[in-house]
């Protein structure tokens, strides 16, 4: 199983980025742990808008299944939910302690977006 | 003949030159009002609105039973608008911008099209003057095909004077695009200025000849003046702070209506325009040696 989360930097041991579609890198680990994939997320960091639907779009073609991040948008909630991707928001630190917390049962998922739509 | 109302600054009185340059030229004007965000050009005319006319955009709905996950049409869009994920095609139709990419390209035609009000066109008169304005849906973020429906009732006949928004963004570029000539209204202010170098900076690429009326030219310093000479820009007409078209303004009169000695700066300034757009075109049509 593929869990992702948003980051500022390339390792298991940077602090996490709280937005989703607009963070620099996503990291995808396997529930052991694992550093798995670092995406570039430099193309969505630009958009003028959808950045979030694009964001879910690639962690959905990757078979992803779990989302921990800061803030979710009603537009990227609404393609993560549809993707059938599970959505771990309001998460903070460095990665793998997000990780961690989510391994051992500590990660609740939302039921719906936490942060408003970017004009 | 095309003329186009620009300022960068918002509230330097591209409004008020607007409708007095309209008004100055009577029966040979219309006035389009592209500021659709909030239009008021109709505040200063009153016109007689003769006609409302809804516009939408098409933007996409899918049927799911024809949809086979192909994807095609969220590779198109460039805004996100749908896409296909999981085990199904979404659509987001606030982010459409309606160019039908995705209806095109769907190789089972699962893509039909569902319109989004964007607002109005409105058209009727004042006096001789042909009036336009488009008025966009309050919430509706898209304000540039509004603008290109406002503009689909440029009278060829007619010299258009197109009111344009403030800003330097595409409401603006839309709104001057295929104009013969931009009057850059501003101040004398370190605001005019700042806001007026934007706005010219964001023209120019279009090539369009552009000059500046100065209003309220007496008050502030002299830094546009000075720019002015720098870029080559034309100052075609200075209107000096006055009380009298301040009360008009704030009861909702025209310029020309409190101070009708200004329909002769008006036409004059029309004249100067047309012989500068004329003499633009003679240079152009010259043979390059």
């Amino acid at each position: 199983m593929k869990i992702a989360i948003t980051s500022s930097g390339k390792s298991l041991d940077s602090p996490m980025d709280p937005r989703f579609g607009r963070a620099p890198y996503i990291i995808i680990a396997n529930d052991a742990g694992e550093l798995l994939e670092v995406i570039d997320n430099a193309a969505n960091v630009n958009a003028m808008r959808g950045a979030g639907i694009q964001a879910a779009k690639s962690l959905a073609d990757r078979g992803v299944s779990v989302l921990l991040t800061g803030h979710c948008g009603p537009n990227a909630f609404t393609a993560l939910q549809s993707a059938g991707i599970k959505v771990g928001s309001d998460q903070s630190g460095v990665v793998k302690d997000a990780l961690e917390k989510y391994r051992n049962g500590g990660v609740n998922f939302a039921n719906g977006p936490n942060a408003e739509a970017h004009w | 003949m095309k003329i186009a109302v620009a300022s960068g600054k918002g509230g330097t009185g591209k409004t008020t030159v607007a409708t007095s340059l309209a008004a100055s030229l009577g029966r040979r004007a219309q006035i389009l009002d592209c500021d659709v965000e909030e239009p008021n050009c109709h505040i200063l005319m009153s016109p007689e609105i003769e006609s409302s006319e809804a516009i939408t955009l098409s933007t996409p709905l899918v049927d799911m039973s024809k949809c086979n996950l192909c994807g095609k049409c969220g590779e198109v869009c460039n805004f996100s608008a749908i896409l296909t994920i999981g085990k199904t095609t979404l659509t987001f139709p606030e982010m459409c911008h309606g160019c039908g990419g995705c209806m095109l390209l769907c190789p089972e035609k699962a893509i039909s099209e569902t319109p989004r009000e964007l607002g109005a066109v409105e058209t009727g008169s004042f006096e001789d003057v042909e009036f336009v304005q488009g008025r966009i849906r309050i919430g509706e973020a898209m304000a540039p095909p509004l603008i290109k429906a406002v503009k689909n009732r440029l009278n060829p006949n007619k010299i258009a004077i197109l009111d344009a928004p403030p800003g330097a963004s595409c409401p603006v570029i839309n709104t001057v695009k295929g104009s013969d000539f931009v009057i850059m209204v501003t101040e004398p202010t370190p605001f005019g200025l700042h806001d007026l170098r934007i706005a010219v900076e964001a023209i120019e690429p279009l090539g369009i000849p552009m000059g500046v009326v100065l209003n309220r030219s007496d008050i502030g310093d002299h830094e546009v003046q000075t720019y002015c000479g720098e870029a080559r820009l034309p100052l075609m007409l200075q209107i000096p702070f006055d009380r009298q078209i301040a009360e008009g303004y704030s009861r909702g009169k025209m310029l020309i209506q409190t101070n009708p000695d200004y329909v002769e700066k008006f036409i004059g300034l029309f004249e100067d325009v047309s012989r500068f757009v004329r003499k633009r075109s003679e240079t152009k049509q010259e043979p390059q040696s």
